[in-house]
C-alpha cells in the first residue's frame, strides 16, 4: 500500500483513527481549524457521509437489514464514492485532506464482524494509504465511560448487537470494542500508526497533533494563494511575507 | 431432487454460512437485453413450477437495501466506477443473503437473471481490474448452470428498437464515450461486453446458447439441459 506523497500526489492525507469515544474527532476538528487560520488548502471527509448512499445505509441500519457482508460493502461504496469524488481530485490538486476514519476502520471492524480479512482488504484496494495516520489510544475503560457516561441509548449495529454477543446492548458494546481495539493494534506496525496517548488531556493533545503535522509535512507547501495578488502598495506586511515565503518554498 | 451434491463459493463466501448446508439448484440466464433472457426465465418458471418444483427468481438491481438509490444514482450518472461497482455488489449481496442463501437451504431452484458475470463484464469494459472483482465476487455461490444467451450485436439493435423503439443508455455503455451518437456506442458497447464475457468464459465456464434463434427452439434446449442438471444427481 503506497502513500499519496509516494504515488506523487502532490497533496497529503492526514488519517485519524481509534474507537468511538477515545477524542479522535475533537482532535482532527482542532487540527483544521489550526490549518484554516494558517491559510492552508485544507479539506475534512468523515466516515459514511457519502450523500448518495447515506439513505440506504441509514434504512439498512434501522430497519436491521445489514449483514457483516452488506455491511461492509455499503461502508466501502460510501468510501469509493468520496474517495472517487472528492479526495483523489483534491489530492491532485494540492489539498491537505484530513479524514476522520480510514481504510483501517473497515479493515478492523469488518473482521470483528467475521469477514474474511483478505476480502476486506482486496475491496478497499483502490485506495492509497495515508501520509500519516494517528492512532487515539484511550484505556478501553475511558473510551467507553465516554460513550456510556449518559447511558445513551445504543444503537444496534453500534453495539455489535449483530454478532449476538450479549442481549445485553452495554455488554455487547464493551466486548465488540474490545475486539476492535485488538484488531487495530494488530494492524497497526504495518500500516505505520502514530499511537497518540488519548487519555492525555485534550490541549496537551492538540499541541502534539500539530508538532507531529508540522514536522512530517511541509506545510508552507499548502498555503492558498490569493487568486488576485494585490499590488505592493495596497498589500499588507502579511502578504507581502507570505510571498517571499511562497518564493522560498 | 436429494442433496447429494453440494455448493461451494468462488472465493472466501459469506461469514457464518457452510456450503455444505446449501442445497436446491442454482441456475443463471445471463445476455444483453434482447437477448430474450426475461422471456426465456418467464417460459423456465412456469415449466418448473407446473413440473412441481420450487422456484425462486432473482435479478439484478432489486434489492429492499439500496436498488432506490441505484436507480438514482443511474438517473444522474454521478458515480465513478469503483463506487458504482461497489454498490452494485452490495445489491447482489443483499439479494444473495435475504433470497438466494436461504432458497438454495431450503432446497428450492433457484433462477438467476443475470449474475455477477454481467457485474463483472460491465467492470472490465470500464477498465476495472479482473483480480480485484475476482476477490469482491468471492462472496458468491458457484451456479450448477449459467448459460450465456448470445446475440449478434446488430440483432440485438433489432430487437431493442422493435420492442422499446429507443437504446438504452447504460446498455449502450454512453457513460464510455465510445461514439457520439448511441447507435454507434450501442454497437461498439455490445461488441466489448461479448469480448469480455468471452474473457470470462474461460474462468468461469459457462454453456453459449445460440439465441439469434426463435423463443422455442432456445427455451426446448434450455429445458432439456436443466432437466440434466436437475436430475443428475
Amino acid at each position: 500500500m503506497k502513500t499519496f506523497a509516494e504515488l506523487n500526489f502532490p497533496g497529503r492525507l492526514i488519517a485519524v483513527e481509534g474507537l468511538d469515544g477515545s477524542g479522535k474527532s475533537t482532535q482532527i476538528y482542532l487540527l483544521k481549524r489550526w490549518l484554516e487560520a494558517e491559510g492552508i488548502k485544507v479539506y475534512f471527509s468523515e466516515w459514511n457521509s457519502s450523500e448518495l448512499v447515506k439513505s440506504a445505509t441509514s434504512k439498512g441500519k434501522k430497519r436491521e437489514l445489514l449483514t457483516p457482508t452488506t455491511f461492509s460493502l455499503i461502508h466501502a461504496t460510501d468510501f469509493a464514492d468520496r474517495y472517487e469524488r472528492h479526495l483523489v481530485p483534491l489530492l491532485r490538486a494540492g489539498y491537505i485532506v484530513l479524514c476522520d476514519r480510514y481504510v483501517f476502520t473497515a479493515f478492523a471492524r469488518d473482521v470483528t464482524r467475521g469477514c474474511p480479512p483478505e476480502w476486506v482488504r482486496g475491496n478497499y484496494s483502490f485506495a492509497a494509504a495515508p501520509d500519516l495516520t494517528m492512532f487515539f489510544k484511550a484505556d478501553l475503560e475511558v473510551s467507553l465511560n465516554r460513550i456510556l457516561e449518559g447511558r445513551p441509548k445504543l444503537k444496534f449495529f453500534e453495539a455489535g448487537m449483530d454478532l449476538r454477543l450479549s442481549t445485553d446492548p452495554y455488554e455487547s458494546f464493551k466486548i465488540f470494542q474490545g475486539r476492535i481495539l485488538d484488531q487495530y493494534l494488530a494492524m497497526s506496525k504495518e500500516f505505520n500508526f502514530v499511537i497518540m496517548d488519548a487519555n492525555e488531556n485534550v490541549e496537551k493533545q492538540q499541541v502534539l497533533v500539530r508538532k507531529l503535522v508540522s514536522e512530517r509535512i511541509d506545510l508552507k507547501k499548502f498555503k492558498r494563494r490569493s487568486p488576485l495578488p494585490l499590488p505592493p502598495s495596497l498589500a499588507g506586511d502579511l502578504e507581502a511575507k507570505e510571498d517571499l515565503e511562497d518564493k522560498a518554498a | 431432487m436429494s442433496a447429494k451434491k453440494t455448493h461451494r463459493f468462488y472465493g472466501h463466501g459469506i461469514p457464518r454460512v457452510k456450503a455444505e448446508d446449501l442445497g436446491g439448484k442454482l441456475i443463471v440466464v445471463e445476455g444483453a437485453d434482447g437477448s430474450g433472457r426475461s422471456t426465456q426465465i418467464a417460459e423456465l418458471v412456469n415449466w418448473l413450477e407446473t413440473s412441481g418444483r420450487p422456484t425462486v427468481q432473482v435479478g439484478l438491481k432489486r434489492s429492499t437495501l439500496v436498488s432506490e438509490e441505484l436507480e438514482k444514482a443511474q438517473h444522474g450518472n454521478v458515480l465513478s466506477r469503483t463506487t458504482l461497482s461497489l454498490f452494485y455488489a452490495t445489491d447482489f449481496a443483499d439479494q444473495l443473503e435475504n433470497i438466494i442463501l436461504p432458497a438454495l437451504k431450503a432446497g428450492f431452484i433457484v433462477l438467476s437473471d443475470r449474475y455477477i458475470y454481467t457485474l463483472m463484464a460491465r467492470d472490465m469494459v470500464r477498465g476495472m481490474d479482473e483480480k480485484w472483482l475476482k476477490n469482491l465476487y468471492g462472496i458468491a455461490p458457484v451456479p450448477d448452470a449459467v448459460f450465456y444467451l448470445s446475440v449478434e450485436p446488430e440483432e440485438l439493435v433489432q430487437r431493442n428498437l422493435s420492442k422499446t423503439a429507443t437504446l438504452d443508455y447504460w446498455e449502450s455503455g454512453m457513460d464510455l464515450g465510445l461514439a457520439r451518437n448511441v447507435f454507434d456506442s450501442f454497437l461498439q458497447y455490445q461488441g466489448a461486453m461479448g469480448e469480455a464475457f468471452r474473457q470470462l468464459q474461460k474462468t468461469y465456464k459457462f454453456e453459449i446458447i445460440d439465441a439469434n434463434r426463435s423463443v422455442n427452439s432456445v427455451n426446448k434446449e434450455l429445458r432439456k439441459k436443466i432437466s440434466a442438471v436437475i436430475d443428475g444427481d
